[in-house]
């Protein structure tokens, strides 16, 4: 009887193994994969980032609404959107069965290995909203070919490139962030959109919003998009907007969600009378041009080009020494940097370079609307131009644009290889991250994991294509590998690490910003002298 | 290079898992008076760097053989002595004499790592690239596949790069490999040059000596014993005297210090097992306890005969009939029967086995992979003593899913994919009324119970205390449940050896 028994279950769990292999469930394999690899990554260093979540765990499990954004104990203030504050309100409620005392404002920097797991398991198991949205984006690409070969088809490497993504992986499972299911929501909203369910990807959009607030900057993709392509029902036959089909129903229904929204995040401190708080709190203008370790962008170029300026002004006496702040020169890594040959910047200056390098994309967006497609490379020219010229920008937000550029990249040769460049350089932007020698072959190894894979499956998928890099390209991309040897294997042990600290961050920072510039210039370049809107489907 | 990148991924995935396993806990951590496995690679650095040559295996003020005294062949000690330099030229005090013990420190913890990662990158795995890359009729996706699988499998890295074993196992082993490489591309002297290597690195490689023995030997006979043959085993009989000699030198000078090292090596006063094995002597004293029972030497002679009788059909039957199928099946065989039997085993020789067992991988997917599943649940107490519960679950999950995923046939378990067609055929003559579909069925119930009990026994070592009367009583059982499914294996291997021929001789015919 029994026995009969184990043989059919029997057959049926060799069944569901059988399975793996063959239809579709490829994608459990792989998301399950890297979850594994994320566990292994549990031990490894983990940034002051750790200590500010717990402590808004803490804030949020033990202080009533009204005292979330004025509690000041700790230096780790809580500067995230009301959302995301719930978030951790919910999640503290499961802590509180891993360890009491994290729950603790007090207990500052409090740190064991209950505590680490907890977190470590919070992010892993938030990120199931990333593996379902990657699973969402995958419908969305529509190959022109479908290849028998299963390694071969785009949903298969969409999938591995979001999935097994390497910025993700180490920002967020050792660094320690939560962008992977905030990146999930993100995507997800955008699959919503290329599946014409609009006033989801809208709500999805609006809850990001109130999750974390850096997703601002493409909002205006999404503004436009979903007016020129969604309120307005029709275009003439050459593309441009047919001002009679407008619909109001349909613009009202996306202000009520966007206002409802708004109004569950915001409205009880607006209740409390504490917005002016909490937007103080949200937006910090008091911080530098560039963070300590300058972002791969423009400003990266600036800054670089200042002090080659004010060092050769010096050697052709041009300039005063003793008019020159000190601090520039000794070390290149204040927090305030102060210019000595070009003019300094002002947040206000950066805000109009960011709009006006948002302008063209968001005009062409209006002008040639072409669908969901166009719509996502405008979002991504927002999340890299305001990435090139923001205030204070961290170099984990080039993320923000290599997540959603993936999505492109499988489906045009072109596009491939401007997110191979992005990727790649924006990725080893991100190494300084890890500084601890323990993690450093991680870093290595997952990289040229991520970058051998991507270069080489997106080079076998569009093989019949002309090759995707130009020999400058290719020059410029492995010269990255003697970069990172001079910059963490040679440096260290050569007389200039204590006169010249801040060089090889120095040099990390400007060669990738020529890349990222590069990347983004093209990808302009592709949304200007893309085919007019009319040739593309009606909406 | 499109078909290369396959092979990379599988490489770098390989190094990702090692070296992210590496940065858990290891044994003995914080664990004063002994410390564990890592303290003695640490000692034997310590040791050969200070003292000369002729004190390594001997007792004395400077080095005391009751803290981790050096007991693996000289090349093992070289190796200790080489990284003792880096050591030395990092930070002295790491190699101090007397002082270091018991040394723990971050820093030394990534040095140590570092040691064992780089010997696994340099050793062993260019061996399993260089393996899967001549792997015939099958293509270059389906080589990285079992590539990858082979580099994943989880003893290895948990016991080498989480544990710390004592004696780097990817270099033993590796070097293992390198000689199976070498003898099955008729390099047959480089062949048995790196299997002398691994066995003067560590002295557990005897398990795999019988079947290169015998392999040699039956292509030497294949010759003609008059001509050519004898020509080639005389060439091989001095490069294998030679490589051992080299390695040897610095103690053939007296007669004393060669049987102090044999001594050390082979330590017999140990007793039958140590520890909880999952072989057959420590799995029978549930019952009766051998180990009292009987007097040691008689315990040496039945343990040797009876490894003898086990190993015997596979050995004759590859020095009749020398195939590379035959080969790589006679090594697991072989090394299993020891494993089982023989006298004084570690629980992590079954990596010993694991090694043909990866080899084979490819040919019977589902037996191997189960094969290598129980092998790691067998060092189960050992990892949850070292703290290694969270990789340990990992490792076995990933190398499951890239099994289950990449190979062929993995869930197939019909018999042309276990390969025992040529034995149901024999056994068909006499019990005409045997079901076709009841082997297949068998075998998969088995599995399903053997993974069950896994599973269950796991999770009950992991959250259940043992009763006050039986501390032992999980570690027991996971030693007695692997050393069954181990019988059972060695009963399925030692089929597919002997009914091999006639499998072939049908393919031969087709």
């Amino acid at each position: 009887m029994w026995l009969n028994w184990l043989k059919t279950r029997g057959g049926a769990a060799m069944a569901a193994l059988g399975t793996v292999k063959g239809s579709g469930n490829w994608f459990l394999a792989l998301a399950l994969g890297v979850t594994l690899l994320k566990c292994l990554l549990i031990p490894t260093y983990h940034s002051t980032d750790f200590e500010v979540h717990r402590n808004w765990l803490a804030i949020t499990h033990s202080l009533p609404l009204s005292q979330w954004y004025y509690e000041a104990t700790s230096e780790w203030t809580l500067d995230y959107p009301p959302f995301f504050a719930w978030f951790e309100y919910v999640l503290s409620h499961v802590a509180k069965y891993f360890d009491q005392e994290m729950l603790n404002i007090h207990n500052l920097n409090y740190f064991n290995s209950r505590t680490l797991l907890f977190q470590r398991f919070s992010v892993i198991f938030t990120d199931l909203l990333f593996v379902y949205a990657v699973h969402e984006c995958c419908k969305c690409v529509n190959g022109k070919k479908a290849s028998k070969e299963l390694t071969e088809k785009p949903k298969f490497i969409l999938s591995a490139l979001l999935l097994w993504n390497f910025g993700l992986l180490i920002v967020d499972h050792i660094h320690f962030q939560y962008n992977g299911f905030l990146s999930g929501l993100m995507l997800l909203s955008i699959a919503r959109l290329f599946q014409k369910r609009h006033m989801e990807g809208a709500f999805l959009f609006a809850i990001l919003l109130h999750f974390k607030h850096i997703y601002l900057y493409v909002a205006p993709a999404y503004g436009i998009y979903l007016l020129r392509s969604y309120c307005f029902t029709a275009s003439k036959p050459d593309g441009s907007v047919r001002w009679n089909s407008f619909s109001f129903t349909r613009l009202i229904s996306l202000g009520l969600i966007v206002f409802l929204v708004s109004a569950l995040s915001l409205g009880p401190f607006l209740a409390m009378n504490q917005l002016p708080q909490v937007f103080s709190r949200l937006f910090p203008f008091k911080r530098g041009l560039c963070h300590a370790y300058w972002a791969p962008n423009f400003w990266a170029l600036y800054n670089a080009a200042d002090k080659l300026l004010c060092t050769i002004g010096l050697e052709l006496k041009l300039l005063d020494p003793n008019k020159i702040p000190k601090a520039s020169m000794t070390s290149g890594l204040v927090q305030q940097f102060e210019h000595t040959v070009l003019p300094s910047v002002s947040p206000v200056a950066t805000l109009i370079c960011t709009l006006i390098a948002i302008l063209p994309s968001v005009c062409c967006l209006w002008l040639k609307p072409q669908g969901p497609r166009g719509f996502l490379r405008c979002l991504i020219l927002c999340a890299l131009s305001s990435f090139m010229f923001g205030w204070h920008v961290h170099e984990k937000a080039i993320l923000l644009a290599i997540l959603p550029m993936s999505l492109l990249s499988v489906e045009k040769a072109g596009d491939a290889s401007i997110f191979l460049i992005l990727t790649t350089t924006g990725h080893y932007s991100l190494f300084p991250l890890l500084f601890t020698t323990p993690e450093l072959p991680i870093k290595i190894l997952l990289m040229l994991l991520f970058t051998i894979y991507s270069i080489s499956s997106l080079m076998t998928l569009f093989r019949k294509e002309k090759p995707l890099f130009n020999w400058m390209e290719t020059v410029y991309l492995l010269g990255l590998a003697p970069l990172e040897v001079c910059c963490e294997f040679v440096f260290p042990f050569t007389s200039w690490r204590l006169k010249y600290p801040f060089i090889p961050l120095l040099l990390t920072s400007v060669y990738c910003a020529v890349g990222v510039t590069y990347a983004w210039f093209r990808l302009y370049v592709s949304m200007l002298t893309g085919p007019p809107g009319g040739k593309t489907k009606k909406q | 290079m499109e078909k290369c990148y396959w092979m990379a991924v599988a490489i770098l995935m390989g190094l990702t898992v090692r070296w992210t396993v590496s940065l858990h806990s290891y044994s003995g951590a914080g664990k004063p008076p002994l410390f564990g496995d890592y303290e003695a690679q640490r000692h034997w650095q310590e040791v050969t760097l200070n003292l000369p040559v002729r004190q390594w295996y001997f007792n004395s003020s400077d080095n005391d053989l009751q803290y981790w005294g050096l007991d693996y062949p000289p090349l093992t000690a070289y190796h200790s002595l080489l990284c003792a330099y880096v050591a030395e030229r990092i930070e002295p005090a790491w190699v101090a004499l007397y002082t270091s013990r018991g040394h723990e420190s971050a820093a030394h913890k990534l040095f140590m790592r570092a040691t064992v990662f780089i010997a696994d990158l340099m050793i062993y795995i260019p061996a399993v690239v260089l393996y899967c890359c001549c792997l015939k009729e099958i293509s270059t996706k389906k080589k990285a596949a079992s590539a990858l699988c082979i580099l994943l499998y989880p003893g290895l890295i948990l016991i080498d790069h989480g544990h710390f074993q004592h004696i780097y196992n990817c270099v033993s082993l590796g070097l293992a490999l390198w000689g199976v490489l070498g003898v099955s591309r008729d390099w047959d002297l480089l062949g048995s040059l790196a299997f002398c290597l691994a066995l003067n690195y560590k002295q557990m490689e005897l398990y795999h000596s019988l079947p290169f023995f015998c392999f040699l030997l039956g292509k030497c006979f294949q010759k003609g014993l008059k001509g050519k043959g004898l020509g080639s085993l005389l060439r091989l009989a001095c490069t294998v005297v030679a490589s051992c000699a080299l390695c040897w030198l610095p103690f053939l000078t007296e007669w004393e210090q060669t049987l102090q090292v044999l001594r050390r090596l082979f330590p017999v006063d140990r007793g039958l097992f140590e520890d909880k094995v999952a072989n057959v002597w420590c799995s029978l004293s549930v019952f009766v306890k051998v180990k009292d029972l009987l007097l040691r030497d008689t315990q040496i002679l039945i343990s040797f005969l009876i490894t003898l009788l086990s190993v015997l059909p596979a050995c004759v039957k590859l020095t009749l009939r020398p195939s590379l199928r035959g080969f790589r099946f006679a090594l697991v065989s072989c090394a299993l029967s020891f494993f089982l039997f023989s006298f004084q085993v570690h629980e992590k020789s079954i990596l010993l086995v694991a090694l043909p067992v990866c080899l084979v991988l490819h040919e019977v997917p589902f037996m191997s992979a189960w094969f290598l599943l129980v092998s790691t649940f067998s060092m189960l107490p050992l990892l949850l003593r070292d703290g290694l519960l969270l990789p340990s679950v990992a490792t076995t999950m990933a190398f499951c899913m890239a099994c289950a995923a990449l190979l062929p046939a993995w869930a197939e378990a019909s018999e042309e994919a276990l390969q025992l067609g040529a034995f149901l055929a024999a056994v068909r003559k006499h019990l005409p009324y045997l079901k076709p579909a009841l082997l297949p069925h068998g075998i998969r119930c088995l599995f399903l119970a053997s993974v069950t009990t896994m599973v269950l026994l796991t999770l009950m070592s992991v959250t259940l205390e043992p009763p006050r009367k039986y501390p032992d009583l999980f570690a027991v059982l996971v030693c007695f449940v692997s050393c069954l499914n181990f019988l059972l294996f060695l009963a399925y291997f030692n089929i597919v050896i002997m009914w091999d021929s006639k499998n072939g001789r049908r393919k031969k015919t087709n």
